[in-house]
């Protein structure tokens, strides 16, 4: 498809080019999908940085000095990564849906300033603290420093969360003419950035990252110790990611049931297409669902479906108790959203985090017999799943935002309408492809650079690493005098 | 935080408006002399080929240049929260500038941290393609966005091309003037030859496209050019110019970095003089009809002036840890 979509870029007139706006919600999905990796690691991140740190400072330790120089390198990364994604993304609300901007400006615009004003400033400016100033600053700023960062980290996500749940379920604002444009005026601050969203989304969201960033803890972790046994920073650091697994695994399970009720209630489209109800009437639960057809792929109707369902179960969760409660149908609406991307996103989302729950308890149960580090089938679990809390929150990202279509903004702003009008297909699908191409080579740089800490780590423990710490790109042209 | 609170008809002052107008393009201003010069020291570094210079270089923007970036995004985010129509029209009319500029910015910053990833001379390499590439083209392609934007001109226009210009060669000068006060002779005097000519080429510069602007009337500018407020702001230009390179031929090179630090800052100034009343002159709408409305207005100044306060406090803050002389490689964690 992207070589299609180059052809027409580059030979205008082939009129292969993606339309403005399937390109622009490609560029979008796609930068945000990038972005949202990094953005969550500083946000799961944090707390384990404060911690490392907190205890380096305090205890001098030699473990901890290593966790904590570890994890900051990779934090730092994951930063800067964070933040050359996201700065192109805050310009594609001006470049690709400007009319969206325009209609919002008023109600999203004053978060996403307070976002870059308290959060994104906090975070860099201490960042700069935390990476290069050990020797410049007392212990006690130092460890303060980790604190801002991660406090500017946690802010970041309120705010840009306040702007995302004003999306889902906008409110405090009425609509006006002004300069000839139909535009949101804001009437009620408190309404439009407490949304009652806006805490389901938060919690949601900040205990994914949390999740995510276990999962990486924890299986960076199990591979280094099932290299080598006694690495004892590391066997702490395996047991702290999975003690707070089993908090948070099985927090995200109730609050996600208590959340889904709530987009019931507010998104019953949303609802719907998540469990790809398409009559009005009661609703069941499909456990687990697997496609009869490449058909059922692509339209997940319940006669398409291999389906282990909970009669009567979806009734009971949308209504809060009420087992043969009326649940809304797709067919009720003139628009869906893309079904089966929303009902294949929302299984794996809701599979993965049951997954983890038992990977949380077969751990704590290890903890409890005192053997974690030493059950090899257990590391090799966890080194496998490290990518999948990642999984889990893009998917569940999916949910959110494919699920809420046709509409930017619900109820009031149609994506087609957001969309640029002066965008031309060729312009639109040429940065597309830019986007795709540079975002791509991000993600590998990033995984190789992740690759490189933990073979140097495994080096530092005298493990026998082979060695390959040569770059095999191309070879630059180098001048004679060099 | 009700409209018990805050005024939902008026602003809380009457000139609220223009207030913001001023915030916005002080955003404007942080962003273009403090990641201007670096910018100007990812120029600089193509120059390089010691090993050891490289490293001060990066030593010299590495705790900082996250922290510079960020104005971009304030700057951004203050004009859509206080001019949405601006904002969605700026970026929506240069897409491909806008587009552009940001890869490069992208390009900028992995590249240092990149390079320090890896002892590997090719991935070095093309670390250092992407950092120096980014720097030039950051600016050029910002400073030609500004020029269409101000001088309502096309994309390959001398107005819009002479901005691109400018911005890279006053990144040149604040990029040296930094390093210069920062480091020791062998480099500071072998990197002071750059910033006097980028000094004179962005004086020579600037007059060559305030005359081609006045000449064409480009975006009706011209009568705001030959105005007085205009007349002092490049006049004093030329004074902070040629009074810093007669500072850097002297060896005050800390005097010379207030001196260089004021060529963006008043850059900055003249596009705020030009874009006042109208701030996007393809729409013609002023200040005040492209501005949100009070109750929006009053909340974002409550909540967001103190918070920049907090911001210029932390960037103090920041600069005092990182002051002084260069040391060492820098980059131990």
């Amino acid at each position: 498809m992207f070589l299609t979509a180059l052809s027409g870029a580059l030979i205008p007139g082939w009129a292969l080019q993606l339309s403005p706006e399937v390109a622009s919600r490609a560029q979008f999905g796609w930068t945000i999908s990038v972005h949202i990796i990094f953005a969550a690691l500083s946000v799961g991140l944090a707390p384990f940085i404060v911690y490392f740190t907190w205890k380096d400072v305090r205890t001098d330790v030699e473990r901890f000095t290593r966790l904590r120089s570890f994890w900051v390198k990779v934090f730092a990364v994951g930063f800067v990564m964070g933040t050359v994604t996201g700065i192109p993304m805050s310009f594609q609300f001006g470049t690709n849906f400007p009319q969206f901007a325009e209609v919002a400006g008023e109600l999203i615009g004053g978060p996403l300033a307070f976002e870059a004003k308290m959060a994104f400033f906090l975070e860099a400016v201490f960042l700069g603290v935390l990476l290069f100033g050990r020797e410049r600053v007392s212990d006690r700023t130092y460890v303060l420093s980790s604190v801002l960062v991660g406090v500017g980290a946690w802010l970041s996500a309120f705010w840009i969360l306040i702007v995302n749940a004003w999306m889902q379920t906008p409110r405090g604002y009425e609509m006006v003419t002004r300069n000839g444009m139909e535009v949101a005026k804001l009437t009620d601050p408190i309404a439009a950035f407490f949304t009652p969203r806006m805490p389901w989304m938060y919690l949601h969201m900040v205990n994914a990252s949390v999740i995510s960033v276990s999962l990486l803890v924890a299986g960076v972790s199990a591979y280094i110790v099932w290299k080598k046994h006694d690495a004892m920073a590391w066997n702490a650091a395996l047991r702290l990611a999975v003690l707070i697994l089993l908090v948070t695994a099985p927090l995200q399970a109730i609050h996600g049931d208590a959340y889904g009720r709530h987009v019931a209630d507010t998104q019953p489209q949303k609802f719907a297409a998540m469990e790809a109800h398409y009559e009005t009437g009661t609703a069941d639960l499909h456990l687990l669902a697997f496609p009869k057809s490449v058909d059922a792929i692509t339209d997940p109707r319940a006669e398409n479906l291999f389906t282990v369902s909970l009669p009567g179960v979806g009734s009971f969760l949308a209504s809060g108790g009420d087992f043969d409660a009326e649940v809304l149908g797709l067919n009720e609406y003139d628009e869906s959203p893309p079904v089966a991307f929303v009902f294949w996103s929302f299984r794996f989302m809701v599979g993965l985090g049951f997954l983890f729950i038992g990977l949380a308890l077969w751990g704590g149960y290890l903890i409890y017999r005192g053997r974690l580090s030493e059950s090899d089938r257990y590391l090799k679990a966890m080194i496998a799943a490290s990518p999948l809390g990642y999984t889990a929150l893009l998917t569940g990202w999916y949910v959110t935002e494919i699920g809420r279509q046709p509409w930017v903004i619900q109820g009031e702003l149609a994506t087609s309408e957001a969309v640029s009008t002066t965008l031309n297909g060729t312009e639109a699908t040429l940065t597309l492809v830019g986007f795709v191409v540079v975002y791509l080579g991000l993600i590998l740089v990033a995984l190789h650079i992740l690759r490189w800490f933990v073979e140097d780590e495994l080096r530092e423990l005298g493990v026998e690493v082979p060695s390959d710490d040569r770059w095999y790109g191309p070879v630059p042209k180098v001048s004679d005098d060099d | 935080m009700t409209e018990t609170l805050l005024p939902a008809d008026a602003y809380l002052v009457d000139v609220l408006p223009e207030v913001w107008f001023a915030a916005v393009m002080f955003a404007l201003a942080m962003y273009v002399v403090l990641d201007g010069f670096d910018f100007g020291i990812g120029m600089l570094y193509a120059t390089r080929e010691d090993e050891h210079e490289k490293e001060t270089l990066l030593t010299a923007f590495g705790p900082i240049w996250d922290a510079n970036e960020v104005w971009i995004v304030a700057f951004g985010t203050m004009l859509l929260a206080a001019f949405p129509r601006v904002y969605s029209r700026v970026l929506a009319d240069h897409y491909l500038l806008a587009i552009g500029f940001v890869l490069a910015l992208l390009f900028r910053g992995l590249g240092p941290e990149m390079r320090e990833q890896r002892d590997d001379e090719r991935w070095q390499r093309y670390w250092e393609y992407s950092f120096v590439g980014g720097s030039v083209l950051a600016p050029l392609l910002f400073g030609t966005l500004a020029g269409r934007w101000v001088f309502d001109v096309p994309t390959l226009s001398l107005p819009a091309l002479m901005t691109g210009g400018v911005l890279v060669a006053v990144s040149v000068v604040t990029g040296t003037a930094f390093v210069t006060a920062k480091s020791e002779p062998p480099l500071a005097s072998d990197l002071r030859t750059y910033g006097i000519a980028a000094t004179l080429a962005y004086l020579g510069g600037v007059v060559v496209l305030l005359a081609t602007v006045v000449r064409t009337d480009a975006g009706g500018a011209a009568d705001t050019i030959l105005s007085l407020p205009a007349g002092a702001i490049v006049l004093l230009s030329v004074i902070a110019g040629i009074g810093g390179i007669v500072l850097v031929r002297r060896g005050r090179y800390r005097a010379w970095l207030v001196s260089a630090l004021a060529l963006p800052a008043l850059l900055s100034l003249l596009v705020a003089l030009l874009l006042y009343p109208t701030i996007y002159p393809p729409t013609g709408l002023t200040v005040r009809e492209a501005v949100v409305s009070p109750l929006a207005l009053n909340l974002v100044t409550v909540l967001g002036f103190p918070a920049l306060l907090l911001v210029l406090w932390y960037f103090k803050f920041l600069y005092g840890v990182f002051s002084g002389p260069i040391e060492g490689s820098g980059y131990e964690t």
